[in-house]
């Protein structure tokens, strides 16, 4: 995910500061890796470097200053252009569950094997996304979703290729 | 072989032919009261077999089924059927509701079949079906109804006796991901509460995944992940 982009994103219903943006980040997007202050700020120095935000004020108070940052033009196209672009998708082609199929059959241990304990540890995965999704809101089942059908993705591959083993060891060991 | 401690429901060794075929190869396959167990494994690889060896349908070659600390094979075929109508509740992947009927009707049919007086019998299935969302189609037909609405009575059904074991065979099989969603989650959530054992047949890792653990069948053979890792 772009941290750069969704923050700019967030400030486009106003002028907040990088408290306020984390704490909407965190709550919105963050559900399992909330930012740290750091990537905040580190964040908002490029972007303001770049000319994608300004700063709209700053509040002097009892510990360190406070910037309240507004996004600019610059900032509104730079969104923009990002959200109408589409997200390459992930083709998986190295994928590492081949390669140990693959070696195992080279090996001449048991791919089965391999294959039927991955399966079991997706859907350990699975059940604790399915638990949450149950008592989670709408964006959690959401994001639950997402991972749910990834990782069903990776079942079905695992479901082929033990229907396959057969002819796969026959081709590797040629 | 003496079945796993505190199992509600045991098979050892079980082996079934169809003619030539192979169903069941040495299967085994145990389970606890209040635990949801998924039999996972491609098509033709006999889960559904094993359910139905399980359930008391059909009976293996050999092999041995425990159920409640009695061997199935000892029972006669119509100890059997009491046995499947008192203690298992049955859905499969197409309700099979009964066309004829209501479906409050349908709900309240094994209930019925148990003698059940009519009033009594379709009073207790209006509450399941208050449980399983689905009370306001009462009047209504199977043909008249959804098929995710069709197959929430039909789990109904499967659970107005109180059962021990409820076998579900591919029950979200024919339906869209929000419906099979929606019934898994009523499902589980009635059979825990119930301390309802339920052995789920699926395909589908989705639904898999309300289950507490899953035994692979695979050429007729079970391996119980769980204890293999």
């Amino acid at each position: 995910m772009s941290i750069g982009h969704t923050l700019l994103g967030l400030l486009e219903s106003g002028p907040r500061h990088g408290y306020d943006l984390k704490r909407a980040f965190d709550e919105k997007f963050g559900h399992d890796r909330p930012l740290h202050y750091g990537q905040v700020y580190s964040t908002m120095s490029r972007l303001l470097k770049n000319g994608l935000v300004e700063v709209d004020g700053i509040e002097a108070g009892g510990g360190p200053e406070r910037k309240r940052y507004a996004i600019t033009d610059a900032g509104i196209t730079d969104v923009e252009r990002w959200l109408a672009t589409p997200e390459k998708p992930e083709e998986y082609l190295q994928s590492t569950l081949y390669t140990k199929v693959v070696l195992a059959l080279l090996t001449h241990r048991d791919a089965a094997d391999i294959l039927d304990t991955q399966r079991s540890e997706h859907l350990r995965s699975m059940r604790i996304l399915t638990d949450r999704k149950r008592k989670g809101d709408l964006a959690d089942q959401l994001i639950c979703d997402h991972a749910l059908f990834h990782l069903e993705a990776d079942l079905r591959w695992l479901e082929l290729t033990a229907a396959r083993l057969d002819k796969l060891r026959a081709a590797v060991t040629r | 072989m003496t079945p796993p401690p505190g199992s509600l429901l045991a098979a050892e060794n079980l082996r079934k032919t169809f003619g030539p075929t192979v169903a069941l190869d040495g299967a085994h396959f145990s389970i606890h009261p209040g635990e949801v167990v998924a039999v996972m494994g491609p098509s033709g690889s006999g889960k559904s077999t094993l359910l139905h060896c399980l359930a008391g349908i059909v009976p293996p070659d050999s092999g041995s089924i425990t159920y409640d600390g009695r061997e199935l094979s000892g029972l006669s075929d119509t100890a059997r059927s009491a046995l499947r109508r008192s203690d298992f509740g049955f859905v499969f992947q197409f309700g099979q509701l009964v066309p004829e009927l209501t479906c409050v009707e349908n709900v309240a049919l094994p209930l019925r079949l148990n003698g059940s007086p009519r009033k009594e019998a379709e009073r207790a299935a209006l509450t399941w079906m208050e449980r399983l969302e689905v009370d306001d189609l009462k009047g209504k037909r199977p043909g008249e109804v959804s098929g995710g609405q069709g197959q929430r009575v039909a789990v109904a059904r499967a659970l107005v006796t109180g059962p021990r074991v409820v076998f579900a065979d591919e029950p979200t099989g024919a339906l869209d991901s929000l419906n099979g969603e929606r019934v898994m989650e009523l499902l589980t959530d009635a059979a825990r509460s119930t301390n309802a054992a339920v052995v789920l047949v699926t395909h589908e890792a989705r639904v898999a995944a309300y289950s507490d653990r899953e035994i692979v069948v695979r050429d007729g053979r079970s391996r119980d992940m769980e204890r293999a890792i």
